[in-house]
């Protein structure tokens, strides 16, 4: 891939918590994601997926290597960077609409426009949130919604300012299998109609494979790159899709790496 | 309402009336003497009896209390967001107000009198010094409590340490801010009256010291139920200002809706 065509860019990155000696989370990661892409990163658990997600986000500085992200070099926290989590963190005190809200008052030129054209912001957010099945909803607060419905909302406020980059952390793993396969595709949908890149961490290798057009591999700590996939499925790809023997083979190919990454990674925890 | 609702209503009074009752009865059966225990009926006639002079120091009581609590907040809230908001300010300034919450106030009146001469001047810093505490450990609190990942979806927004405080911070800061107004509002009349004790020439404090140099002891106690009736009052308002305000925090769980 030239530089050219990479939205993210990182190059050689490497990532200590705490003093030179402390843990390495991350071990010369190179990884390019471009414009429009459906990255996901899987990998064993504690192998710097999150870190790696506050890394190009610009929330946390790389100890060496370099981050570029739309061609510019990251130095501090990205302006408008859509973001959702394994938690939801709805505001309580908030409505699901005005949640869904709440980077409008934050992201420009929204900030300045959303009082006097706060009717057309809120046909917006209502859009979106009929978008995802949350139509009817707009005024109960988070604490009545169920937590794939929660979880919903947090995808919407994580849209809501159109951004160009979504991270999504994990979003769905603390929900039921049913409700989960139920999100892959409101996000999907989601994607499709609106192409941002998206990077996806996750430990769930259906869910990667599923949602992705190109997934990568990482090691138990210190996280690297050990594989990179390209799922070149048709879209919009069907849970049905995810039965299919290609489909089966190419999770069970990855599953395999990781099981790899692991047993590699162990001999570390001893020593 | 609800049965269960007016029960709940009814049994603050019920309490308070029963353990009336009870004092009543224990101090005719044994006939303790009014010097030393007077019977709530007693309490009553002289409460009517010095009504006028009891009801004016209780004002000059309630507003010395008030002053050093409405200073109280405003102290313990802006001291709250510092040290909620800084880890710097937290290890620098925790240490200190720890150790002058830690001081006796009784032990600090004697030096206000010298600062401040006899009067409503050392009850209004007596009320705010007791009262500040609690309200800024509370705030404090709150802003430190905030979630990093609620922090990291505003900041890659590009939000401003001031956003985030005025979207997350301190919104979310309320539920501990009500919790710690009601326990500063009774802290302030107890600073008040301490104060008034030992330095003033009015106020429940000033009442309370004379009635007991006569040997009045229905009249001191008269005092004390005014106080206490004015404590609940105030701890009353906060409450109901609370349940305005907060009303996400103690959410009732009867309305949820199921599916994914």
């Amino acid at each position: 891939m030239s530089a050219t065509d990479a939205f993210i860019e990182l190059d050689g990155v490497s990532l200590h918590y705490g003093a030179r000696d402390g843990t390495q989370a991350l071990a010369r990661v190179d990884l390019g994601v471009r414009a429009g892409e459906f990255a996901a990163v899987v990998g064993p658990s504690g192998c710097g997926k999150s870190s790696l997600m506050k890394l190009v986000s610009g929330l946390r500085p790389p100890t060496s290597g370099s981050i570029r992200v739309a061609g510019a070099a990251v130095t501090g926290p990205l302006k408008c960077v859509g973001m959702a989590f394994q938690n939801p963190t709805l505001l309580p005190w908030r409505n699901t609409l005005s949640n869904t809200m709440l980077p409008l008052e934050i992201v420009q030129p929204h900030r300045a426009r959303l009082r006097r054209h706060r009717k057309d912001y809120v046909k917006l957010a209502q859009k979106l949130l009929a978008s995802v099945g949350l139509s009817g909803f707009e005024r109960k607060q988070p604490w009545m919604l169920s937590g794939g419905m929660q979880q919903r909302a947090s995808l919407c406020r994580a849209l809501i300012h159109d951004p160009a980059l979504l991270m999504l952390d994990e979003p769905f793993a603390a929900l039921d299998a049913f409700t989960r396969e139920e999100l892959w595709g409101v996000l999907q949908d989601l994607w499709l109609a609106r192409k941002f890149t998206c990077v996806f961490v996750t430990h769930d290798l259906r869910e990667a494979a599923y949602l992705s057009d190109v997934i990568y591999v990482m090691s138990a700590r210190p996280g690297r790159i050990v594989a990179t996939h390209r799922i070149d499925l048709p879209r919009p790809r069907s849970l049905e899709m995810t039965f299919r023997p290609e489909f089966v083979e190419i999770v069970h190919h990855i599953r395999n790496e990781i099981a790899q990454a692991r047993s590699e990674g162990k001999p570390e925890l001893v020593a | 309402m609800s049965a269960r609702r007016l029960r709940e209503a009814v049994m603050p009074w019920l309490v308070i009336g029963g353990l009336l009752l009870l004092w009543q009865v224990v101090v005719q059966i044994f006939h303790v003497r009014p010097f030393i225990l007077p019977a709530p009926t007693v309490v009553w006639t002289t409460f009517l009896e010095y009504r006028q002079p009891i009801m004016d120091n209780a004002l000059f009581t309630l507003v010395n209390t008030l002053s050093g609590f409405a200073i109280g907040i405003v102290v313990g809230v802006l001291l709250g967001i510092v040290i909620g908001s800084s880890r710097l300010a937290y290890a620098g300034l925790y240490p200190l107000l720890v150790g002058i919450n830690s001081v006796p106030k009784a032990a600090i009146v004697p030096i206000l009198v010298l600062w401040m001469g006899i009067g409503p001047a050392p009850a209004i810093a007596t009320a705010f010094l007791l009262s500040f505490f609690p309200i800024a450990v509370n705030v404090a609190t709150g802003l430190a409590t905030v979630e990093p990942e609620l922090e990291d979806v505003l900041r890659s927004l590009g939000a401003t340490r001031f956003d985030i405080l005025r979207k997350v911070g301190l919104p979310r800061t309320m539920p501990f801010f009500f919790a710690s107004l009601k326990v500063a509002v009774t802290l302030a009349f107890v600073g008040a009256v301490i104060s008034e004790t030992i330095a003033s020439n009015d106020g429940i404090g000033y009442l309370m010291m004379q009635s007991a140099s006569q040997f009045r002891v229905p009249l001191m106690f008269a005092g004390l139920m005014v106080i206490a009736a004015m404590g609940i009052a105030t701890y009353v308002i906060f409450a109901l200002i609370e349940r305005r305000v907060t009303g996400w925090a103690t959410r009732r769980n009867d309305t949820h809706f199921g599916g994914g």
